[in-house]
C-alpha cells in the first residue's frame, strides 16, 4: 500500500499528462469504434443498398433509355453510389462534403454555365500548416510523399493536416468498404432476380 | 472542427499529443487494411502503412467501378420497372 502512494506521488508530475493521454486515446478510440461501427453494421450496408436501387432507378427513369453502347455507362452508376454514400455520412467528414459539393459545382457549372471553380478554390486558401509534429515525421520524404498521394486519394482533403487527413482517410476506408460489400450484394441479387425471371417461364418456384 | 485541432497547437506539451493522435490514427489505419492485418503487427512503420493505406484505396475504387459496370449492365438488360423494385427491395430487407 505504501509503496503504492510512493509511486503515486513520484509520477504526481505525469499523471496529469498521462490521464490526459489516456482520456484522448479513449476519445479516439471511442471515435474510431464508432466509425467502424457506422460502417460495418449491416443496417447500415442494406440501407445504403436501397437507397441506391432508389437513386438509380430515379436516375435511368430521367435519362431517356441510357444507351449501354456509352462507355460512360458504368460512370453514371458509379458517381450515384458515390453519391448515396457520401449522404450516408450525413455531412461528418471532408471527403462526403466534398463529394456531394464537387456534383453540386457541376451541375451549376452545366446548367448556369457560370465560373463557379474559381470562386471556390478562392475561399478556401490553400497555406500548409507546419506543426512540430509534422516536420518531424515529414523529413523522410518517403512520407511527407505519400502523404501527398494519399491526400490526393481522398476527396477534398487536399491541403489539411495530417491528423485530419489520417482520420479522414480511415473513415472513406470504412465507407468505401461497405460500399463494395453492398454493391456486391446487390449485383447478385439482380443477376439471382433476372435469372429466376428469364429462367423460369411457366415453372413455379419451389 | 479545425478549431478543435488548432487548440491542440497551442498548448505547450501540444508535439507529444499531437503525435500520441497520430499513432493512434496510424494504427487505426492498420486495422482497416487486410493486408497489414493479416501479416504483421504493430510493428509496421508508418510510410509502409501510408503506403499500404493508398494502394487499398486504389484497389478499392477499382473495385467499386468493375462493380458500377455489372450493375450497368445488369440494369440495362433488364427494363427497371416497379415490380423488379420492389423484389429487389425485399430480398435486400
Amino acid at each position: 500500500m505504501d509503496s503504492n502512494n510512493f509511486f503515486h506521488d513520484l509520477h504526481a508530475d505525469t499523471s496529469l499528462e498521462s490521464s490526459r493521454k489516456k482520456r484522448r486515446k479513449i476519445e479516439a478510440e471511442s471515435h474510431s469504434s464508432e466509425t467502424e461501427i457506422k460502417w460495418k453494421s449491416e443496417s447500415a450496408q442494406r440501407i445504403y443498398a436501397v437507397k441506391l436501387v432508389e437513386a438509380l432507378q430515379r436516375t435511368s427513369s430521367q435519362n431517356a433509355p441510357p444507351a449501354p453502347s456509352e462507355a460512360a455507362g458504368g460512370r453514371v452508376v458509379r458517381d450515384v453510389a458515390d453519391r448515396v454514400l457520401a449522404m450516408a455520412a450525413k455531412g461528418r467528414t471532408r471527403w462526403s462534403r466534398a463529394i456531394l459539393a464537387s456534383r453540386l459545382r457541376l451541375t451549376m457549372l452545366r446548367r448556369h454555365r457560370k465560373v463557379k471553380k474559381a470562386s471556390g478554390s478562392a475561399s478556401r486558401p490553400r497555406k500548409p500548416l507546419p506543426t512540430a509534429v509534422e516536420d518531424r515525421k515529414n523529413r523522410l520524404p518517403a512520407v511527407g510523399n505519400r502523404v501527398k498521394i494519399l491526400s490526393r486519394l481522398v476527396p477534398g482533403c487536399k491541403g489539411i493536416p495530417v491528423t485530419n487527413l489520417l482520420e479522414e482517410a480511415g473513415d472513406y476506408i470504412a465507407a468505401l468498404q461497405m460500399q463494395v460489400r453492398a454493391m456486391t450484394a446487390l449485383t447478385e441479387i439482380i443477376s439471382v432476380s433476372q435469372g429466376d425471371r428469364l429462367g423460369s417461364s411457366s415453372s413455379s418456384q419451389a | 472542427m479545425s478549431s478543435r485541432r488548432s487548440r491542440s497547437r497551442q498548448s505547450p506539451g501540444s508535439s507529444r499529443i499531437t503525435e500520441d493522435q497520430i499513432a493512434d490514427l496510424v494504427s487505426k489505419l492498420q486495422r482497416l487494411i487486410p493486408e497489414i492485418r493479416n501479416r504483421h503487427s504493430d510493428r509496421v512503420s508508418a510510410s509502409k502503412v501510408l503506403q499500404e493505406t493508398c494502394n487499398y484505396i486504389r484497389s478499392l475504387h477499382r473495385e467499386v467501378d468493375d462493380l458500377s459496370e455489372r450493375l450497368t449492365e445488369l440494369l440495362a438488360s433488364s427494363d427497371t420497372d416497379s415490380d423488379q423494385a420492389a423484389i429487389i427491395r425485399s430480398l435486400l430487407m
